[in-house]
């Protein structure tokens, strides 16, 4: 009996694991980062109930006619629908990915035999379904409280869409990308926000853009923000107002295009910063 | 599940050639910069057996064991974790390890449940959720949110993620640290479980109890290097080291160092007349000899 040592056991059932299917793991992650975020009070509050809460008092305070039958809540609506994308793309992945890094989750993921994509699958459904629950909870407090407009033809609802994915798409890499950035996750909402509330303040959203002074016009052009507040005023605000944008029109091939780009900025800052572990961890 | 079964850490071979290796290394080295975190560092664990890696905090057993579960690259030297370079391994070698981490996992709004359960789902053949959990003793948590829960049920928790994935080889850094007795206590009776389902463990620990109560084998890292193996109780040469004989005769306090205690007690008792006064026989405890070996004065 004594050559009954326990490896003597567990020698015979070493037959070859197989991994389970990657479809599989991207559906239980994707259900967990969903199942987490309407789960966290201050993600809940900070990114799906805010750009509501903002509209709501902003509403409330600058009810000005901008053009004639035309409301500065409706102008005001475009940009919080940017807002949110902002938020539950950039805001939202900034902040919990530099949190899950410094509290090691990250690592503890990266030493299980889950594929390193299913991670980023899971966060990508996570945005959708944040991005379009704050959108829908925009446009209920907007059309019940002020009566805003939502777009009015099929082809401004096709540019909400598009404009809202790509949105999305590049403010969730440029999120995940930044998270990389910040040192300690217990900042991560004091570094994050700022940066989100400066873009807010020059790119149209809280102000008529073309009101702004030209250099900050110039400043937020570099951004994603501003293009996507313009594109989402092409589907909220009448054709005849594109002749009060800054170039004439809404430029819908140029938001394309500046979106586009930083989707690429981002996901080559992804590959190139995203790191699983703390700073601190060597 | 019986937790009892007489199970005798001596009797186990200290290295048995025949049976299969689970980790095999040669000449570890690591720096950080200038500081050498491990020097050059030989190891062998036998698949089956619990491994403790003892030594103070610094010496090098994080810094060793991370470069086993593939956490950190070496600078130098072979390393063979179930048949694989963890520098270069795989999602399917992962599959057949578990890691309990030394740091806990953040304060997860997911309860229990949902916690192992999404693990179980990174693996092909996992263990039923609710049956890990069980073995964890958290079957009444299975609801409650993974942030509710104290310290010592967080790192069962920590285990239960470690062991869904059916590991052959389960990598365990400080466990216990901040546990109180009793929380010790049932954590070592999950680890004699684990044991007896035939898993390989490799624990990190400085406290010499744990290490004497779960380890068949002890190493001792100081300075980045192992300055020696052995089963607990031979660990240093203990069970070889003479005994100190004391008592009191006369109203004075008397010591004597021998190789044979059971004479010296025996004629000690012929003398006396019967009892002894305060008689004590002790011999070094495996502090004395730890402390003597990581260089610090017992």
């Amino acid at each position: 009996m004594s050559a009954m040592t326990p490896g003597a056991v567990t020698a015979k059932t070493d037959a070859r694991p197989e991994l389970p299917p990657a479809g599989q793991v991207y559906v239980a992650r994707s259900r967990v980062e969903i199942l987490e975020f309407f789960r966290q009070k201050e993600a809940l509050v900070f990114t799906l109930i805010f750009p509501s809460l903002l509209l709501l008092i902003f509403g409330a305070v600058l009810n000005f006619e901008l053009a004639p039958g035309l409301t500065f809540v409706q102008y005001f609506m475009a940009g919080m629908v940017a807002s949110g994308v902002l938020a539950s793309g950039f805001q939202n992945l900034a902040i919990t990915i530099a949190i899950e890094r410094s509290e090691g989750r990250l690592k503890r993921l990266s030493g299980t035999p889950m594929p390193k994509s299913a991670y980023f699958v899971g966060k990508i459904v996570q945005v959708i379904v944040v991005g379009v629950a704050t959108i829908a909870l925009l446009f209920v407090v907007g059309v019940a409280v002020y009566g805003v407009d939502l777009p009015s033809t099929a082809a401004k609802w096709a540019t909400l869409v598009w404009v809202t994915l790509l949105g999305l798409a590049a403010c969730s890499l440029l999120g995940i990308a930044f998270s990389s950035a910040i040192k300690n996750g217990k900042s991560a909402p004091a570094i994050v926000t700022p940066i989100a509330l400066v873009l807010q303040f020059t790119s149209g959203v809280f102000f008529v853009f073309t009101d702004l002074p030209e250099w900050m016009q110039n400043f937020a052009a570099i951004f994603p923000l501003k293009w996507l507040t313009q594109g989402m005023r092409a589907a909220f605000l009448p054709d005849s107002f594109a002749a009060q944008e800054a170039a004439g029109s809404f430029e819908l091939g140029r938001v394309a295009l500046v979106l586009g780009a930083w989707t690429f900025v981002g996901m080559v800052l992804c590959v190139l910063v995203f790191r699983w572990r703390d700073r601190a961890d060597g | 599940m019986t937790t009892d079964s007489p199970h005798v850490d001596q009797q186990i071979p200290a290295a048995p050639a025949q049976v299969d290796v689970a980790i095999s290394v040669r000449g570890l080295r690591k720096t950080y910069g200038a500081h050498v975190a491990v020097a050059s560092l030989d190891l062998d664990i036998v698949r089956g057996e619990i491994f403790a890696l003892l030594g103070p905090n610094g010496a090098g057993k994080t810094t060793t064991v991370e470069i086993l579960e593939g956490y950190r690259r070496r600078d130098a030297g072979e390393v063979n974790v179930l048949g694989v370079d963890p520098a270069k391994a795989d999602a399917r070698w992962k599959s057949r390890i578990g890691i309990v981490l030394q740091s806990k996992g953040g304060d997860s709004e997911l309860t229990v449940a949902e916690t192992v359960r999404v693990q179980a789902a990174y693996f092909a053949d996992p263990r039923p959720v609710e049956e890990v959990i069980g073995l964890v003793g958290l079957t009444d948590k299975l609801k409650a949110r993974a942030s509710s829960l104290s310290g010592g049920q967080q790192r069962r928790l920590d285990v239960a993620l470690g062991i869904v994935g059916r590991p052959r080889l389960l990598f365990l850094d400080e466990p216990t640290t901040g546990f109180d007795p009793e929380a010790r206590r049932q954590f070592w009776e999950l680890i004699r479980q684990l044991r007896e389902l035939g898993t390989t463990m490799l624990l990190t620990t400085h406290y010499l109890d744990e290490a004497e109560a779960l380890a068949d084998r002890v190493g001792v890292i100081a300075a980045g290097t192992l300055v020696e193996v052995g089963i607990p109780a031979e660990l240093g040469g203990r069970h070889l080291a003479p005994a100190r004989v004391h008592w009191v005769e006369d109203g004075q306090r008397r010591e004597q160092t021998t190789a044979t205690p059971t004479a010296v007690v025996h004629a000690l008792s012929q003398r006396l007349g019967g009892e002894i006064p305060e008689l004590a026989v002790q011999r070094p405890s495996l502090e004395d000899i730890y402390l003597q070996m990581i260089g610090q004065p017992a």
